[in-house]
C-alpha cells in the first residue's frame, strides 16, 4: 500500500516538475508547482513527518504559491503565452542537466547507505516544540531566532522595495 | 515501508533538482525562474527528511533544517517578488534576457 | 674630556636660535629677532674663545703636540656593523681656529646687520638664516668624520642659497642663488664620490683614523688605478672637486661673483670669510692624506690655486662693481691659500705652507670681512654698487675710510698689518718648493695691491662727486664691527701662528724672512703706487691704458667669457646633445612602454568583456556546468 502511494506521489512530483518548467502558460505553471508541493507534502506524510508536512502545506502551498500567483496577476495576463526559448539554449541546458542527473543517480545507486531500521522516529508536536526552543544538546533556539530576524528583515525589505516611490 | 529505501527518495529529489535547474536555465520570465528555484529548494527538503528518517532516526535535525529551508524560501520569494514587481513598474516587462542594463 | 663639554653647546645654541627665530620670528617685533641672534652669537663666541683658550693654552698640548680631541661622538645612523655614521665634535688646532674665526666674523656680521638691514623686510627671516648658516658652518668645522662634514657641507650650501636669494623678488638674486646652488651641488657630486671611494679604500669615515700618520689609512689604495694615478689620489682629487666648488676655484668659480646679489653682510660672512674657505679647510683637514699618500693631488691643488689666484686678480682689476671686485679678490686670495697648502710638506718646518695657509685664512677672514662690511657701509651711504657713482667719500665717511684703508693695507701685504705676515709665510713656503710659483704669486700679490687701491682711491678720493643726499656715516651698530675688525686686521699678524697651528701638531718657531718680505712689500707698494697714479685724481689715464690694451681689456672685463662658455656648453651642447635624446627616449620609449601596457590591457579587456553579458542564465549555465564537472571529477576520478 505504502509502496503504491510512494510511486504515485513520486511520479506526480517528476511529471509536474517537468510540466512546471516547460509549460507555455504561466498560470498553469504555478498550478503545476502547487501540485508538486502538495505531492511533496504527501511524501512527508508518508514518512510520518506530520508537522513538517503541515508546514509545507501552509507555507508553501498556502503562502508562497499564492504570492507567486498574485505576482503573475500583477505582471501578466492570465492567458498570456510565454515566448519560447531558443532551441540551442534548451539543448545545452538539457545536456548539462542530463549529465548532472546521471552522475548523481548513478552515485546514489552505487553507494550503500547504512539504514537504521527498528528505531521509531518521534515526530510528536511535544518533541518538536521542546527541541526547537531548547538551548542544550540538539536544541535549535539559535537558528530559530536567527530565522525570525531574517523574516523580519525580509519583510521590511520587501515593503521598502515594493513601495511606490513617493512623488516629488 | 520495507520496500521503499532511501535511494527512492534521493532519486526523486535528484530528478526534481535537475528539473528545477533546467527550468532556471531556460525560462525567460523571471517569475517562472523563481518557481524553478522553489523546485530546487523543495528537492533539498526531501533529501533532508529522507536522510533523517532512514539514517539518523534518533533525532530531528533533518526536519528542523527542512523547516528552516521553508522559512528561507518564504523570505526569498517575498524579496524576489518585491524586486520583480518594482522592476516591472520601471521597465514594464520581466524578461530576464532583456534585463541586462548592468552588463559591461 | 672635561673642560670641553660646553663646546657641545655651540651648535645646539645656534640651532635653537634658528628654530626660535625661524618659527616665532614672524610674531615678534623684528628687532627682537636681531637682538636674539646677536645674544646667541655672543654666547657662542664666548664659548668658542673659552674653548680656544682651553685648547691652546691649558689642555690641548700633550707632550708638546696639539692632538685631536674628540669631545663628543654619538652614533647617529647604523647601516651595518662596519658602515655607520657618527655625529660628534672634534677639536684640533684648525677646528678651534675656525671656531674662533667663524664666531668672530659671524658676531660682527650679526651686529652690523642690525643697522644695515634695519629698513629691509624679512628681518626675522634674515636672522634665522644667519643662525642656520652659522650652525651649519660650526657643525662643518667640528665634524669628527667626513660624512658629517658632507651633511653640514650641504647644509651650508642650502643656507648660502637661502641668503643669496634673500631678495627673492629680484630676478637676478634668484638666478644667482640658483647658480650658486647648482654649481656647488655639481661639485659636491665629486665630493660624494670621493667620500665613497675614500671610505671604501680605508674602511672608515673617521678623521682621526683617516689622518693617523701611522695608521693604515695613509698607505691604503696606493696602487695605480687609472691614468697613472693611484686610487687614493683619485679619491682625494674628487674630494678636492667638492672643495673647489665651495671655494670657487677655477673653473667652478662662476657662482661667487653672482652671489654678491645677496645682502652685503651675507657676502661678508659667507662669501668672504667662512663658507668659501670651507674647501681650504677640508683640504687642511685631510692634509696628512694629501701630503703622504697623494702628493700628485697636492701638486694639482697648488697649480689650480695659483692659476685661479692670477686669473681672478686680473679680472678684479677691471670690474666696476665694488662687491664684484671684492668677490674676485676673495677668489684670488683663496687661490693663494690653496697654493700654500699645495706646496706644503708634512711635519716640521716643511709644513710651513700649511701653517701659512691657515694663517692667511685667519687674517683674510678678518680683513675681507672688514672690506665687505666697509663696502656695505659705502653702499648704504650712496645707494649704488658702481665705482663710477662714488668718489671723494673720505670727507663724508671718516670711520669707514680709515677702516677700509687698514683692510686694503692688510690685503696688500704692507707691514705691520696682518696680511703682510701671512702672505710672507706663504711666499716663503712657495719659494722653498717652486721658484716659478713664487714669482707668479708675487705678481698676484702686486696685482691684489693694485686692485684694492684702485677700489680705495675710486671710492674715497678721485673725483668730487656731488650727491643728491649728502652721504652720512652709518649708525653705531655698523661702526663698532668695522672698528673691531680693523683692529683685528691690523694686529692679528703678530700672532705666532706656527706655535699653534701646524700640519702635524708640533709647534715650531717661524721667523720673518726679510729677503722675501722686503721684495714682496716693494711689489705691494708698487701696486699701490700704480693705483695712486691712475686713480688718485680724476684722470683719463686708466681709460687710455684700457684702450691701449684693447681686446685683452674687454676679454678681462667680461671675465674671460667663462660665463658665456658655460652657457654655451650647457645650452648648446648639453641640452642639444644629451637632454634632447633623453627627452626623446623618455617620451617615446618610457612613455611608449607605459602606453603599450595600457593599450594591451585595453585591448584584452575589450575582448573579454563579452563574458559580462548581463545574461543571468548564461552565468547560471556556466556555474552549473562547472559544478557538474567538479561533481564528475569527485565521483569518478577522485574516488579514492
Amino acid at each position: 500500500m505504502e509502496q503504491i502511494v510512494f510511486y504515485i506521489l513520486a511520479s506526480m512530483i517528476v511529471v509536474f516538475s517537468v510540466l512546471t518548467v516547460t509549460t507555455r502558460k504561466i498560470l498553469r505553471g504555478a498550478v503545476y508547482l502547487l501540485t508538486v508541493l502538495l505531492a511533496t507534502a504527501g511524501l512527508f506524510f508518508l514518512l510520518n513527518f506530520n508537522f513538517l508536512a503541515a508546514v509545507q502545506l501552509t507555507v508553501y502551498a498556502g503562502g508562497i504559491v499564492v504570492l507567486i500567483i498574485f505576482s503573475i496577476m500583477l505582471t501578466s495576463h492570465v492567458n498570456e503565452k510565454l515566448e519560447s526559448t531558443g532551441n540551442k539554449k534548451k539543448f545545452f541546458s538539457f545536456i548539462a542537466v542530463l549529465a548532472g542527473a546521471l552522475i548523481c543517480i548513478s552515485t546514489i545507486l552505487d553507494y550503500s547507505f547504512k539504514e537504521k531500521s527498528g528505531i521509531e522516529i518521534d515526530t510528536s508536536m511535544n518533541k518538536i516544540g521542546k527541541d526547537l526552543l531548547s538551548y542544550g544538546d540538539g536544541g535549535f533556539v539559535l537558528p530559530f531566532e536567527v530565522i525570525s530576524i531574517l523574516l523580519l528583515a525580509a519583510m521590511i525589505g520587501a515593503i521598502v522595495l515594493a513601495k511606490r516611490e513617493t512623488q516629488n | 515501508m520495507e520496500n521503499i529505501s532511501i535511494q527512492h527518495f534521493l532519486i526523486v529529489s535528484t530528478l526534481m533538482l535537475f528539473t528545477g535547474i533546467y527550468g532556471f536555465l531556460t525560462r525567460k520570465n523571471l517569475i517562472t525562474m523563481l518557481m524553478s528555484a522553489e523546485l530546487i529548494l523543495n528537492s533539498v527538503n526531501i533529501n533532508f527528511v529522507a536522510v533523517n528518517k532512514f539514517l539518523y532516526p534518533e533525532n530531528l535535525q533533518g526536519q528542523f533544517f527542512a523547516m528552516f529551508v521553508i522559512g528561507i524560501a518564504a523570505v526569498e520569494v517575498a524579496v524576489a517578488i518585491a524586486i520583480i514587481i518594482s522592476l516591472y513598474r520601471k521597465v514594464r516587462m520581466i524578461d530576464v534576457e532583456k534585463v541586462n542594463e548592468m552588463k559591461y | 674630556m672635561e673642560g670641553y663639554t660646553f663646546t657641545v653647546l655651540i651648535p645646539l645654541i645656534l640651532f635653537a636660535t634658528f628654530l626660535l627665530i625661524g618659527l616665532a620670528g614672524g610674531k615678534l617685533k623684528p628687532v627682537f629677532s636681531g637682538i636674539a641672534g646677536v645674544i646667541s652669537l655672543s654666547v657662542v663666541s664666548l664659548i668658542s674663545y673659552i674653548t680656544a683658550y682651553d685648547y691652546f693654552f691649558v689642555n690641548g698640548k700633550v707632550d708638546g703636540v696639539f692632538g685631536k680631541i674628540i669631545v663628543y661622538d654619538a652614533e647617529w645612523l647604523r647601516f651595518t656593523d662596519t658602515l655607520f655614521i657618527k655625529m660628534g665634535i672634534l677639536l684640533d688646532p684648525i677646528s678651534v681656529m675656525m671656531l674662533v674665526v667663524i664666531s668672530t666674523v659671524s658676531l660682527m656680521v650679526h651686529i652690523y646687520s642690525l643697522g644695515y638691514m634695519h629698513n629691509e623686510g624679512g628681518f626675522s627671516r634674515y636672522y634665522s638664516f644667519l643662525s642656520l648658516f652659522t650652525f651649519a658652518m660650526m657643525g662643518l668645522v667640528i665634524s669628527t668624520n667626513i660624512f658629517q662634514t658632507y651633511i653640514f657641507w650641504e647644509l651650508v650650501g642650502v643656507s648660502s642659497y637661502l641668503l643669496i636669494g634673500f631678495y627673492y623678488n629680484r630676478p637676478s638674486a634668484v638666478a644667482a642663488a640658483k647658480k650658486a646652488f647648482i654649481v656647488t651641488r655639481f661639485a659636491d657630486l665629486g665630493f660624494l664620490i670621493g667620500i665613497l671611494l675614500l671610505s671604501s679604500l680605508t674602511g672608515t669615515f673617521d678623521f682621526v683614523e683617516l689622518t693617523n700618520v701611522n695608521g693604515s689609512a695613509v698607505s691604503a689604495g696606493s696602487s695605480v688605478l687609472f691614468m697613472g694615478l693611484s686610487s687614493m689620489t683619485w679619491a682625494l682629487i674628487l674630494v678636492f672637486i667638492g672643495c673647489a666648488g665651495k671655494s670657487a676655484m677655477f673653473p667652478l668659480h662662476i657662482w661667487l661673483p653672482d652671489a654678491m646679489e645677496g645682502p652685503t653682510p651675507v657676502s661678508a660672512l659667507i662669501h668672504a670669510a667662512t663658507m668659501v674657505v670651507a674647501g681650504v679647510y677640508l683640504v687642511a683637514r685631510l692634509f696628512p692624506l694629501y701630503a703622504l699618500s697623494a702628493p700628485a693631488a697636492l701638486e694639482m691643488i697648488a697649480y689650480i690655486g695659483a692659476f685661479t689666484s692670477m686669473f681672478a686678480a686680473i679680472i678684479a682689476c677691471t670690474q666696476t662693481d665694488i662687491k664684484r671686485v671684492l668677490a674676485f679678490s676673495t677668489i684670488s686670495q683663496i687661490g693663494i691659500m690653496m697654493v700654500g697648502l699645495g706646496v706644503s710638506g708634512y711635519s716640521g718646518e716643511s709644513g710651513l705652507g700649511f701653517t701659512a695657509s691657515m694663517f692667511h685664512l685667519f687674517t683674510h677672514a678678518m680683513f675681507k670681512a672688514l672690506l665687505f662690511l666697509g663696502a656695505g657701509a659705502v653702499i648704504h651711504a650712496v645707494h649704488t654698487n658702481e665705482i663710477s657713482g662714488m668718489g671723494g667719500l673720505r670727507k663724508y665717511l671718516p670711520v669707514t675710510h680709515i677702516t677700509f684703508l687698514v683692510a686694503c693695507l692688510a690685503i696688500s701685504g704692507i707691514p705691520p698689518f696682518s696680511g703682510f705676515f701671512s702672505k710672507d709665510e706663504i711666499l716663503v713656503a712657495v719659494k722653498e718648493k717652486d721658484s716659478f710659483l713664487f714669482y707668479f704669486e708675487s705678481v698676484v700679490s702686486g696685482l691684489s695691491a693694485f686692485y684694492m687701491f684702485r677700489l680705495y682711491f675710486g671710492i674715497f678720493w678721485n673725483r668730487n662727486t656731488t650727491y643728491e643726499h649728502a652721504p652720512h656715516e652709518a649708525g653705531i651698530s655698523m661702526k663698532i664691527p668695522l672698528i673691531i675688525l680693523a683692529i683685528l686686521a691690523a694686529v692679528t699678524g703678530f700672532i705666532p701662528f706656527s706655535e699653534f697651528v701646524t700640519s702635524d701638531g708640533i709647534p715650531f718657531v717661524s721667523h720673518i724672512h726679510w729677503d722675501i718680505a722686503i721684495p714682496a712689500t716693494i711689489v705691494g707698494l708698487s701696486g699701490i703706487i700704480a693705483a695712486f697714479i691712475f686713480y688718485k685724481k680724476e684722470s683719463n689715464l686708466s681709460d687710455k691704458a684700457a684702450a691701449s690694451l684693447g681686446g685683452f681689456y674687454n676679454t678681462v672685463h667680461k671675465k674671460f667669457y667663462i660665463d658665456e662658455i658655460y652657457i654655451f656648453v650647457t645650452k648648446k651642447i648639453i641640452f642639444n646633445m644629451v637632454s634632447t635624446p633623453i627627452a626623446w627616449f623618455d617620451r617615446n620609449v618610457v612613455d611608449g612602454t607605459m602606453n603599450g601596457v595600457a593599450s594591451v590591457t585595453n585591448f584584452v579587456s575589450e575582448k573579454i568583456k563579452r563574458f559580462q553579458s548581463g545574461q543571468l542564465q548564461q552565468y547560471a549555465f556556466v556555474m552549473v556546468t562547472g559544478m557538474i564537472i567538479i561533481l564528475a571529477l569527485i565521483f569518478y576520478f577522485l574516488k579514492n
